[in-house]
C-alpha cells in the first residue's frame, strides 16, 4: 500500500523540525501555515489602506517631502464633493460605464446566440471575433487614434461610404459631443467578444432536453428564447457585467491613448483624472480623499450588485 | 618617422592614461529630454569622455513623458541622473526640495561667471528664488516658441497676386498675431500643388504642457503678466485682462479657422510631421527643432523661419534648459567636472555647430552669429522677448490646472474665455494658498 502525500511530508521533515512543531497544536499549526498570507495581505493591501485614509486628512506630498505636513480634516472630502469638476468626470465615468455595458451585453449576447448555432465556419468566425481581446488595450487606443483621423482615418471613410457624409467634416476626437461615443465604440469593440464568451458558456451550459421538452409542449421558438434561454444565461450576463462594470470603472490606459481624457475635459475619467491629481499635481492627500471616496462608491456598488447575482443563482 | 610616429603616440596614450587616473574615472548618466538636441549633445560629449576619462552614458526620455518620468526620479530620490537638463520651471522645486546642487561656490572656485550667458536664460534656467545669484543650473539650452513657413509657396505669383487682392498686403512673415492669422487663414483649406493644405499647426496637446505653450505664445504679445506686482500673487485684473481675453479668444479663433481638420491634441512632433508632410502651410513650434528642419533632405530648402510676431508687445514663450547636478548622484565631483567644461566658450562654439542652442555670450555675440544659420538671427529677436510659466515648486499643479481651462475653452468648447480666465485664478489662488504663498 503506497503512502499518503500527508505521510510522505511527514518522513520528508527532518527529525530537528519534526521535533519542534510535535508540540504544536493542530490550531498553531495552521496558523503558521496561514500567517505568510495574512502577513502579506496587511503589508500589501491592508496597511495602505489604512495609510490612505490617514493621507486623506492631510495636505501631504509626494513630491514635496521637507513641506510641513498638517491635519486638515475633511477638507479634502469636502472640497472633491463640492467640485463641480470632479462631478464632470464621475458623469463622463456613467456615461462611459452604462453604454459600454449596455452595448456589449446587447451585442456579446447576440453574437453568442449566433455563433451557437451550428454552422459552417463556426469556429473560424469565434477566432476572428475574439481577436480584439488579444491586443494590448495602449494598442488599441493608439491605432484608433489613426481609425478616427478626418483625413486618413478608416473609420471616417467608412461612415462617409455609408451615409454620404464628408469624412473630414467631423471628428470623432476631437469634437465634444462625439468624443464620449468615439471610446464607447472602441471599448465596445474590444470588449463585446469577453461578454460574447462568456454569453456562449451560459448557451453551452443549457441542456438540450429543456428544449426538446418544450419542443413537445408545443412552445414557440420566441417562448423558449424568454422561458429558457434568457433566465439560464441569465447568471452569466450578470457576471459578465459584473467583470466588465468593475474593468471600466478603473479604465484608464485605453482612453489615455485615445484622446488624454480631451477634448477639455470631456472624456477625463475618473481613474484619468484621479492619477493626474496623484502622481502629476502631486496632492496626495487630496488624492487619497478621492480614492477613498471611489473605493467606498464601488465597494458599496459591487457589495449590492453580488448580493443580486446570489440571488438570481439562488433561483 | 614610424619611430617618431610610435613614440608620439605612446606618449599621447601615457598622457591619457595619467588625466583619467588623476581622479577616478565616472560612469555619468545624463537625462534630457529624446529629441535632436539630445544626439547633438551625444556628439559633443565624446569630446569629455576623452579628455576626463569619464564615461557618459544618457538617459533621454520623449518628451510627453519627460517631466512624470524625471520629477518621478527626483521625489523618489533616484541616483539614475548624475547631470540633469531639466526644464526651466522644475528649478523652484528643484532647489527648494533639495533635488538640485547649489552651484554658487562651485562656479567661484572655478571662475564660472553668470555674465557670461544672456541674462534671459540665467535669470530663467539658473536662479531661485527668481533673479537672485542663488544658482543651481547652468543654461545649457536656450530655446523659445517660433515658427516656420513654406518659403516657396510664400513665393508663389499667383498666391501672392491673390494674396495682395485680398489682404492689400504683400504675402510674406508676418508681423503681428493677426497678420498671422490672416495668413494661416489664407492657406486653410487651398489647393497647393494639386493637394489640400492648412494653414497652420499650433499647440493644442491636453496631457502635458502643449496647449499651455501656445496659448502663452498668443497672451506674452497681447501684453500678459501673471502678477500686478511681481512676487505678490495678486492675479485678479491681470491674468483675466482685456487683453489676456482678447489673446485667448484670438487663439481659439486660430484653432478653429486655421488648423488642420482634428488637430485637437498636437504638441511637437505633430507639428514637425505636419510640415513635412506638406500638410500646412507655417508651424508653431520650438526652435531646438530648427536645426534639424533646416538639414531635412525633403523640406529643409522650402522652409523659412521667424520669431513670435508681436501684437501689442514682443513676446515669445521661453523653452529651453539649464544642466543641474543632482543632489543624489554618487558622482558629483566627475558631474561638476562635466558642467565646468561644458561652460568653456569653445565647447559652447561647438555645441551650436553641433545643433544646440547655446547661451553663451561669446557664441550669441558673435558678429557672424545671425548668418550662421537661417534662424539664428530670429531666435536672437525671441529670446530677448520671452516670458516663462510660472517655475514655482507647484509649477506641476499650476501647469495643468492652466492645460485644464485652456483645452475646455479652445478645444471643447466650454464657456468663454473671460471664464476660462476666472477659473484659472481659482485654481491658481488655490495652490498658492495651499503653498502658503498668500
Amino acid at each position: 500500500m503506497s503512502d499518503t502525500p500527508i505521510d510522505r511530508v511527514a518522513k520528508a521533515t527532518p527529525p530537528s523540525v519534526a521535533s519542534k512543531i510535535r508540540g504544536l497544536s493542530d490550531r498553531t499549526i495552521a496558523w503558521l501555515f496561514v500567517a505568510p498570507s495574512i502577513f502579506l495581505l496587511l503589508a500589501v493591501n491592508i496597511f495602505p489602506l489604512i495609510w490612505t485614509i490617514n493621507l486623506s486628512f492631510t495636505n501631504y506630498k509626494a513630491n514635496r517631502p521637507n513641506r510641513e505636513v498638517d491635519f486638515i480634516g475633511l477638507r479634502n472630502y469636502e472640497r472633491i464633493l463640492t467640485d463641480s469638476d470632479i462631478w464632470l468626470t464621475m458623469q463622463a465615468t456613467a456615461h462611459f460605464l452604462f453604454w459600454t455595458i449596455f452595448l456589449q451585453v446587447l451585442i456579446g449576447f447576440a453574437l453568442a446566440w449566433l455563433i451557437n448555432r451550428k454552422f459552417k465556419g463556426n469556429d473560424l468566425w469565434t477566432t476572428l471575433i475574439v481577436l480584439p481581446m488579444m491586443l494590448s488595450p495602449a494598442v488599441v487606443g493608439n491605432f484608433w487614434t489613426f481609425l478616427y483621423q478626418p483625413q486618413i482615418g478608416l473609420f471616417n471613410y467608412a461612415v462617409s461610404f455609408l451615409t454620404g457624409i464628408d469624412p473630414s467634416s467631423f471628428e470623432m476626437i476631437g469634437d465634444v459631443a462625439l468624443a464620449p461615443w468615439a471610446i464607447v465604440i472602441v471599448d465596445t469593440w474590444m470588449w463585446t467578444p469577453f461578454v460574447m464568451l462568456i454569453c456562449l458558456a451560459g448557451l453551452r451550459s443549457i441542456p438540450d432536453y429543456i428544449y426538446e421538452a418544450a419542443e413537445i409542449d408545443r412552445a414557440s421558438k420566441w417562448r423558449q428564447f424568454w422561458t429558457i434561454t434568457v433566465p439560464m444565461v441569465l447568471p452569466f450576463l450578470m457576471l459578465a457585467v459584473l467583470f466588465r462594470g468593475i474593468e471600466n470603472f478603473k479604465m484608464f490606459d485605453l482612453v489615455v491613448q485615445l484622446t488624454g481624457g480631451g477634448p477639455g475635459s470631456i472624456t477625463e475619467l475618473t481613474s484619468i483624472n484621479l492619477k493626474r491629481e496623484a502622481f502629476e499635481k502631486w496632492r496626495t492627500g487630496y488624492a487619497s480623499a478621492y480614492a477613498i471616496i471611489l473605493f467606498v462608491t464601488v465597494f458599496g456598488l459591487a457589495s449590492i450588485y453580488v448580493k443580486a447575482l446570489n440571488k438570481v443563482k439562488e433561483r | 618617422m614610424k619611430t617618431a610616429k610610435l613614440l608620439a603616440a605612446t606618449a599621447l596614450v601615457a598622457a591619457g592614461g595619467f588625466t583619467a587616473s588623476n581622479a577616478q574615472a565616472a560612469d555619468l548618466t545624463l537625462c534630457w529630454a529624446a529629441w535632436d538636441p539630445a544626439n547633438a549633445l551625444v556628439e559633443l560629449s565624446k569630446e569629455f569622455e576623452s579628455q576626463s576619462g569619464h564615461t557618459m552614458n544618457f538617459e533621454f526620455v520623449p518628451w510627453p513623458n519627460f517631466a512624470d518620468r524625471m520629477l518621478n526620479e527626483l521625489n523618489s530620490g533616484g541616483k539614475l541622473c548624475d547631470l540633469l537638463i531639466g526644464d526651466s520651471q522644475w528649478i523652484g522645486g528643484g532647489a527648494e526640495s533639495g533635488h538640485y546642487v547649489k552651484l554658487n561656490t562651485f562656479f567661484d572656485s572655478e571662475g564660472i561667471s553668470m555674465d557670461d550667458f544672456a541674462p534671459a536664460t540665467v535669470y530663467a534656467y539658473s536662479t531661485w528664488p527668481k533673479g537672485t545669484p542663488n544658482y543651481y543650473a547652468l543654461p545649457a539650452m536656450g530655446d523659445a516658441n517660433g515658427w516656420y513657413y513654406r518659403k516657396d509657396w510664400f513665393a508663389d505669383p499667383e498666391l501672392q497676386a491673390e494674396f495682395k487682392a485680398k489682404h492689400g498686403r504683400d504675402l510674406g512673415v508676418p508681423n503681428t498675431q493677426k497678420e498671422l492669422l490672416e495668413t494661416a487663414q489664407f492657406f486653410q483649406g487651398r489647393e497647393v500643388d494639386g493637394q489640400t493644405r492648412y494653414g497652420a499647426t499650433i499647440h493644442t496637446e491636453r496631457g502635458s504642457e502643449g496647449i499651455t505653450m501656445g496659448v502663452t505664445s498668443a497672451l506674452y504679445p497681447w501684453g500678459f503678466k501673471y502678477e500686478n506686482t511681481p512676487g505678490k500673487y495678486d492675479m485678479e485684473g491681470a491674468v483675466n485682462s482685456a487683453d489676456a481675453v482678447d489673446a485667448l479668444e484670438f487663439y481659439k479663433e486660430f484653432y478653429k479657422t486655421a488648423t488642420p481638420p482634428g488637430y485637437s491634441d498636437g504638441y511637437m512632433v505633430a507639428g514637425l510631421d505636419a510640415i513635412k508632410s506638406g500638410q500646412v502651410a507655417m508651424g508653431m513650434n520650438w526652435f531646438a527643432f530648427f536645426p534639424g528642419l533646416a538639414a531635412d533632405p525633403d523640406v529643409g530648402d522650402k522652409l523659412g523661419f521667424f520669431a513670435n510676431p508681436p501684437q501689442k508687445v514682443e513676446g515669445s514663450t521661453l523653452g529651453g534648459q539649464g544642466i543641474s547636478v543632482v543632489a543624489y548622484s554618487e558622482n558629483q565631483d566627475a558631474a561638476l567636472e562635466y558642467v565646468k567644461w561644458f561652460a568653456q566658450p569653445d565647447v559652447q562654439a561647438k555645441w551650436w555647430e553641433l545643433g544646440g542652442y547655446s547661451a553663451h555670450n561669446s557664441v550669441l555675440n558673435d558678429p557672424g552669429f545671425p548668418e550662421s544659420a537661417p534662424f539664428a538671427g530670429e531666435f536672437l529677436k525671441a529670446m530677448a522677448a520671452v516670458q516663462d510659466f510660472w517655475q514655482e515648486p507647484a509649477y506641476a499643479e499650476l501647469l495643468l490646472a492652466m492645460q485644464k481651462r485652456m483645452h475646455d475653452y479652445v478645444v471643447a468648447d466650454q464657456g468663454t474665455a473671460q471664464e476660462a480666465l476666472d477659473k484659472l485664478i481659482e485654481d491658481w489662488t488655490e495652490t498658492f494658498e495651499d503653498e502658503g504663498k498668500i
